[in-house]
């Protein structure tokens, strides 16, 4: 029966085979088009003359003597400091990925085996701070963090980015928990394990596939953040997003085109690749609070 | 669990919570009530050969003296919230004692910074949720048609533009569709027309980032969309097929009713995403044009010469209340699936 009623008559297999290919092009044709342009000079990439200049490295040949040239790449990750930038990325995302992970399960973890009334007044509270804009919260934490002398350093910013990041956290693992069978650390409390012990030997073990979803969520917020990394960091510790915006806009950088271009494609090509080997877990957390049936 | 333990598993959470996102809420309002120190001014007496002339100037001195005692400015009331770049109370009542039409006086107060910010806020927000439930439903459906070994690599190119930040998204964009890039030259060349630009016009600017809207959120809503179509009880389908309903009939009377819920869903997360529209506004350098709530906010922030706590805290306070009133429908969803789970 199934088979029938799934079998498609040979148009809507093409104009449905067209809309994918259309669709496609929309939504990975700029991304490979940067990619491309990365590896031309200005005048060609930003081409007033003629855009076919991008695909014939018709400027790239006269200024460089070649059709492709890494020079966007040498001069941002040397001269712009984008080594750097990546660095502290790196610093930064692990820093917030780890550390949300730790605080996040121990709290979704209690709300998801408590019984009491409270625990639907924290995530509904949770669910209001994740609405807050981020900006907002910016303009409430400049002030404060002069005032103490720590703005402008990575750890303000990596504190601020896990709290940013806990509402979410905390609603995707409480719903990940409510599937772990009670029954699992029930009897081991009831053979005598603390709600600690409990934790760490019977839960921790099959929590990685929450874990992991979680991770992946807490990982893309702190890697592509701009708004507070932007406000939050001075020059200096700036991550890779922040410092892309840079060499558009200011002196310092005399708006260097090109090393954005390369900048957002050395970017972009980590974060893609982590995404093509966890988009299950992409898929599942994103649908998590939107499907039940 | 027994409460004292609860407390010990939440606390760590809950603490970073409350201190870097309660408090800074307190924060913003205490900042919003305050408004920036006045410069103390000075007559200085200059004298030469040819006679004596007096000069006002700030004291130096004396201006830091008072910022160093009162950090946060002056205390100023519900002020900034009132004032011509927020509220603005006074030039609307004046506008409108002086009107000669309607259309006269929305022109007014559409040029003020805050209305200004909140027009383009929710032209966005409204223009851009629509097509992306459309368009994100036809995709869904789309890719679900598809042999299994080619949805893997489908699905990954579809979520592509949703998991780059904003600001690379719409740079990505920007510099394709800029009068410089592919795009933008190829259109110009179509309409033979060297002058048609991004910028030429606040319209076309408006356009491109809706456009651009639309292209980063559609991905969300087909991850979505396509999860809860594997739930579509397939009982009622054979039934329709049987008593000879076609595939449109199918789909419109049995899949889109399944699927009201999880829409619903989709369009208050995305009308509260783009409340916050900030980042494509930098990316595709339209300030000029295209103002936010969240970039006004961003703005007085990053002014050069000095932070513009209140007036910031004052646009914060009022787009938490925007936040707010489309939050109300998620949060009333939230209270009853509770009920009914206990």
């Amino acid at each position: 029966m199934n088979q029938t009623i799934n079998k498609y008559s040979k148009q809507i297999i093409i104009v449905n085979s067209i809309f994918i290919l259309f669709w496609l092009t929309i939504s990975i044709f700029p991304f490979i088009w940067t990619l491309w342009g990365s590896f031309k000079v200005k005048a060609d990439f930003f081409s007033r003359a003629d855009w076919t200049y991008a695909l014939s490295g018709f400027n790239t040949l006269i200024e460089t003597g070649a059709t492709t040239t890494f020079k966007a790449y040498l001069e941002s990750w040397t001269e712009g400091e984008f080594g750097r930038a990546t660095m502290n990325t790196m610093i930064v995302t692990v820093s917030v990925v780890s550390i949300s992970l730790f605080l996040g399960t121990l709290g979704a973890y209690a709300l998801s085996r408590s019984t009491f009334k409270y625990t639907f007044y924290i995530l509904i509270i949770a669910l209001i701070f994740r609405a807050m804009p981020h900006i907002t919260l910016v303009s409430g934490y400049l002030f404060p963090f002069f005032q103490l002398n720590i703005w402008g350093i990575l750890p303000t910013t990596i504190i601020v980015l896990v709290a940013i990041n806990q509402p979410f956290t905390l609603w995707l693992l409480y719903s990940f928990f409510k599937t772990v069978p009670k029954e699992l650390d029930e009897s081991a409390l009831i053979d005598g394990c603390s709600y600690f012990q409990a934790f760490r030997y019977i839960i921790m073990p099959v929590m990685w596939p929450g874990v992991v979803t979680a991770g992946l969520f807490s990982m893309m917020l702190a890697y592509n953040d701009f708004t507070v990394t932007a406000l939050l960091l001075n020059q200096h510790n700036y991550t890779m997003v922040p410092k892309i915006n840079a060499y558009l806009g200011t002196v310092e950088y005399g708006g260097n085109y090109m090393w954005a271009v390369s900048s957002v494609v050395s970017a972009t090509a980590p974060l893609f690749m982590i995404i093509w080997f966890f988009q299950k877990q992409l898929i599942s957390g994103l649908t998590a609070g939107a499907v039940k049936g | 669990m027994p409460h004292r333990t609860f407390i010990w598993f939440i606390l760590p959470t809950a603490l970073a919570m409350i201190l870097f996102i309660g408090l800074p809420i307190v924060s913003s309002f205490f900042q919003s009530l305050h408004i920036e120190n006045e410069q103390v001014l000075m007559e200085v007496e200059n004298c030469d050969p040819f006679g004596c002339t007096t000069n006002v100037r700030v004291d130096v001195e004396a201006t830091e003296k008072i910022e160093a005692e009162n950090p946060l400015g002056r205390f100023n009331g519900f002020g900034t919230y009132t004032d011509r770049n927020h509220l603005a109370f006074d030039e609307i009542r004046e506008a409108w004692d002086n009107k000669t039409s309607i259309g006269e006086f929305k022109d007014i107060v559409l040029n003020l910074p805050f209305y200004k910010a909140l027009l383009f806020t929710l032209t966005f927000c409204f223009a851009v949720t629509p097509p992306v439930i459309v368009l994100g439903f036809i995709v869904a459906l789309s890719v679900n048609t598809l042999a299994k070994n080619l949805k893997g690599l489908i699905v990954f190119g579809t979520i592509l533009p949703m998991i780059v930040t904003p600001l690379i998204g719409s740079l990505v964009l920007f510099w394709m569709i800029d009068s410089q890039g592919i795009i933008g030259a190829s259109i110009q060349i179509l309409f033979d027309d060297p002058n048609l630009s991004l910028k030429a016009s606040s319209n076309l600017t408006w356009i491109t980032l809706i456009i651009y809207g639309i292209w980063h959120n559609t991905p969300f809503a087909f991850v979505v969309f396509y999860a809860a179509l594997q739930t579509v009880p397939q009982d009622p389908l054979e039934a329709a097929y049987i008593d000879g309903a076609t595939r449109f009939e199918r789909v419109r009377f049995i899949v889109i009713p399944h699927l009201y819920p999880v829409a619903t869903f989709i369009m208050l997360i995305c009308l509260m995403d783009n409340f916050r529209v900030f980042e494509p506004i930098i990316g595709f350098s339209a300030e000029g044009v295209a103002q936010s709530l969240s970039w006004m906010i961003y703005q007085d922030l990053r002014n050069e010469n000095k932070m513009l706590f209140g007036s910031a805290g004052a646009t914060s306070m009022l787009t938490i209340l925007g936040i707010a009133f489309l939050l109300t429908p998620v949060l009333i969803r939230t209270w009853k699936e509770f009920k009914t789970e206990r």
